[in-house]
C-alpha cells in the first residue's frame, strides 16, 4: 500500500479520530489547529481555529455535525463540523486530557489533568441540542484517582465511565453517582501509566496501552482481563479493526532519547496483532517519531496514524492484508 | 536580393505547410481504428493505425483493463464531500502541498513466519557454527554472512560487473598478489573475491517448488522447507487479481547441502492433496 502523508500540524500529533461514516478523519495536534481531512484522499477540508495550547483529544457527533476538543489551554470547544465555527467554549481550571460523546451525544465526559495543587478530575456536562441553550454546569464531578487521567470514555448505555491514567489502574465508575464500581487488578494490571483506551466497535470490550510496554484488551462489564498483548517499546496508542480479529499498537522510545538513536531502531511501526492469539502479525513502518494516535476507519479498510514527527499517515489496506491467514 | 528573402518567409506563413496539408490527406488512406471488447475479463484492445516519421504505417495496439467499481456512499457522505473548505484549508495551494502520496511501498511486514516464532533464528545458528558468523542474513551481492542484508551490501558497486561475466576458478589469493600491484576492485579482500564465488553459490541454492495448491501462502512454504535447515528466502508466486497462488515457488537456502536434501526429500511429496516437483531453480539468464 502507498500511504498518504497529511503535513498539516506542525507539531507533534496526538489524536485522531474518523467519523461514524468513516469519510471524515479528524487530527489533533500540540499545535492548536485541530484539523478534518477526507479520508479517501487525505484532502484537507478545514481546520478549527481559537484554542490557545495543545489539543489533546477530540470526539466527533454521531451525525458528523458537532465536533467537542479538549486542549491545555484549558478549556474544551464545541464546533460546527462543517463550518469550523466554535460554538461553545467549557472552561476548567486546569488542562482539559480527553473528551468522549456518549451515545446519544447528549452527554459527554471530560478529563482534566491535576493542575497547580487542583486534583485531576473527571467531569460530566449535558449538550444541549441548540448551542445558544449550552451551559458550562457539570451535571457531575469525579475525583480520586492519583495523577493525570489520560482518557475517559463512556460504558454501555452511558451507564458507566471508564477511566484510566498515570496511576496504571482502569477504573469503572457509576455515571449517575459517581461510585467507583470496578478497579482493575495490581497484578494482572499494567504496571505503568496507561497512554491509551480505545473501545472495540461493538462496545463489549476495550483495549488499553501502557508505557509497561504492553496492551491489555479488558471486558466492559466486568473488567474481566481478557488478553495482553506484549511488545517490546511502550504502547503510545492502540485502536481495533472493526471488521479483522487484529489490534494496533504504535509506540516508540521516549520522545527524549529518538534524536540519539538510527530511525530504524526506533521501532516506530504500528504493530499489528492478531485478537484472539496474542500473536504478532506485522508491522507497518513509516514515522520518523513514536506513533501518538492510531485510528482505524469504520469500515475496517483504512487506518490512520500519527506520530511525533508531526505527519499523519494513511493506509489504505490492500487486498492482501484481508487474505492473511493464520 | 533582401526583398526576396523577406518575401519568402511570409508567404509561407500565409499558406498551410506542405508537410500539414500532406498529414491530412492520409488520414483517410489508414484503416480505420478498431474496438475489440470489453470482453468478460474486462479486456479491451483498441488498434489504431498511423504513420510515423518514416511514412511507414505503424500499427499500435493498445490492451486496456476496463474495471467498473461500485461503492455505496450514503446521502451524508456525498453531501459532506461538496463542504466548501473553511479555516486555513480556504488556501487552496497550500492545502494541496500538505497531502501527498508515499512514494514507496508500505507493507504489512510479517517478519515471523508462522510455526516458527522465534526459534528459527537460534536452530539455524547451531547448524550453521562451522560457517563463523552463522546467521541467517545473507548478502546474495557479496555473499557475505551476517554483515548486512542484499539491499545494504556496501560493495553493491564493486561487484556489479561480476554478474556479466561469471569468474572461472583463476582466483589469485590477495596474499599472492604482491602489494602496489593493481587488484581489480572484485578482487579486493580475500573474503569478498571469494564472496562472489559464493554468491553464485546461494543463488544456485534456489530451489523451485511446482504443482503447488491454490491456497498455499509463503509462510506454508517457509515452514515446509525450513526443516531442511535455514533458508534465506521463500517466494511464492500469486495472482494479481485473485490472490491466490498460481502454483509455484522458489526457496533459497543457505547451504547448498539442505538444497538437495529438500529435493530429494521433497520432489513427489504429497502436499495438500497434490504431489509437490522440487527442482533447481534454472539460473538466471545472463
Amino acid at each position: 500500500m502507498r500511504p498518504i502523508l497529511m503535513k498539516g500540524h506542525e507539531r507533534p500529533l496526538t489524536f485522531l479520530k474518523y467519523n461514524r461514516d468513516g469519510d471524515l478523519l479528524f487530527s489533533c495536534a500540540k499545535d492548536h489547529t485541530p484539523t478534518v481531512w477526507f479520508a479517501d484522499n487525505g484532502e484537507r477540508l478545514g481546520t478549527y481555529r481559537g484554542h490557545n495550547g495543545a489539543v489533546w483529544c477530540c470526539d466527533v457527533s454521531r451525525d458528523s455535525k458537532r465536533l467537542i476538543t479538549a486542549s491545555a489551554d484549558q478549556t474544551a470547544k464545541l464546533w460546527d463540523v462543517q463550518k469550523g465555527a466554535e460554538l461553545f467554549t467549557f472552561k476548567f481550571d486546569s488542562p482539559a486530557k480527553s473528551v468522549d460523546l456518549g451515545v446519544g451525544d447528549k452527554l459527554v465526559v471530560i478529563t482534566t489533568d491535576p493542575f497547580m495543587g487542583l486534583p485531576s478530575a473527571i467531569h460530566v456536562k449535558r449538550i444541549s441540542g441548540d448551542p445558544s441553550e449550552q451551559s458550562d454546569e457539570s451535571v457531575l464531578t469525579i475525583k480520586g484517582p492519583q495523577g493525570r487521567i489520560n482518557r475517559a470514555v463512556w460504558g454501555p448505555l452511558n451507564r458507566t465511565i471508564i477511566s484510566a491514567g498515570e496511576d496504571a489502574v482502569v477504573r469503572i465508575w457509576d455515571s449517575e453517582t459517581g461510585k467507583l464500581l470496578l478497579e482493575s487488578d495490581k497484578e494482572t494490571g499494567h504496571k505503568k501509566t496507561i497512554t491509551s483506551l480505545a473501545k472495540s466497535s461493538d462496545g463489549s470490550h476495550f483495549l488499553t496501552g501502557s508505557l509497561d510496554k504492553s496492551a491489555k484488551l479488558w471486558d466492559i462489564r466486568s473488567l474481566e482481563l481478557i488478553k495482553t498483548y506484549k511488545t517490546e517499546r511502550p504502547v503510545n496508542a492502540v485502536t481495533l479493526s472493526p471488521v479483522l480479529d487484529h489490534v494496533v499498537l504504535g509506540g516508540g522510545q521516549d520522545a527524549s532519547s529518538v534524536t540519539t538513536t538510527d530511525h530504524r531502531a526506533g521501532k516506530f511501526e504500528a504493530k499489528f496483532y492478531h485478537k484472539i492469539l496474542e500473536e504478532e502479525i506485522g508491522g507497518v513502518k513509516g514515522h520518523f517519531g513514536p506513533i501518538n494516535a492510531l485510528a482505524f476507519n469504520p469500515d475496517g479498510k483504512s487506518f490512520s496514524s500519527g506520530g511525533e514527527d508531526g505527519y499523519v499517515r494513511l493506509h489504505h489496506f490492500d487486498q492482501d492484508y484481508f487474505n492473511i491467514r493464520i | 536580393m533582401a526583398i526576396t528573402m523577406v518575401a519568402n518567409p511570409s508567404n509561407q506563413a500565409a499558406k498551410p505547410r506542405w508537410a500539414d496539408v500532406d498529414d491530412d490527406n492520409d488520414d483517410y488512406l489508414l484503416p480505420p481504428r478498431k474496438v475489440i471488447g470489453p470482453d468478460a475479463n474486462g479486456i479491451k484492445k483498441v488498434i489504431e493505425y498511423k504513420l510515423n516519421h518514416e511514412n511507414k504505417l505503424v500499427r499500435v495496439s493498445k490492451t486496456y483493463r476496463v474495471r467498473k467499481f461500485v461503492t455505496n456512499a450514503r446521502k451524508h457522505v456525498v453531501e459532506r464531500r461538496a463542504w466548501r473548505k473553511f479555516g486555513d484549508a480556504v488556501d487552496e495551494d497550500v492545502g494541496v502541498r500538505l497531502t501527498m502520496t508515499s512514494v514507496e511501498d508500505v507493507f504489512l511486514d510479517r517478519h515471523m513466519p508462522y510455526g516458527s516464532k522465534g526459534e528459527e533464528p537460534k536452530k539455524s545458528q547451531s547448524s550453521q557454527n562451522e560457517e563463523g558468523s552463522g546467521v541467517l542474513q545473507v548478502c546474495r551481492n557479496c555473499g557475505r554472512k551476517g554483515d548486512h542484508w542484499t539491499a545494504r551490501c556496501p560493495y553493491k558497486d564493486l561487484n556489479q560487473p561480476n554478474e556479466s561475466f561469471p569468474d572461472t576458478s583463476d582466483v589469485t589469493s590477495v596474499k599472492d598478489v604482491k602489494k602496489g600491484a593493481y587488484v581489480p576492485p572484485s578482487r579486493r579482500g580475500g573474503e569478498k573475491s571469494k564472496g562472489s564465488d559464493m554468491r553464485r553459490g546461494t543463488e544456485e541454492n534456489s530451489v523451485r517448488v511446482t504443482n503447488l495448491s491454490e491456497d498455499t501462502r509463503e509462510a506454508d512454504l517457509n515452514e515446509l522447507c525450513s526443516t531442511f535447515g535455514p533458508v534465506t528466502r521463500t517466494y511464492v508466486s500469486n495472482d494479481q487479481r485473485t490472490g491466490t497462488c498460481r502454483g509455484f515457488g522458489f526457496v533459497n537456502f543457505v547451504n547448498r547441502a539442505d538444497a538437495e536434501k529438500a529435493i530429494k526429500v521433497l520432489n513427489g511429496y504429497g502436499y495438500d492433496n497434490l504431489i509437490l516437483h522440487v527442482e533447481w531453480a534454472a539460473p538466471r539468464t545472463k
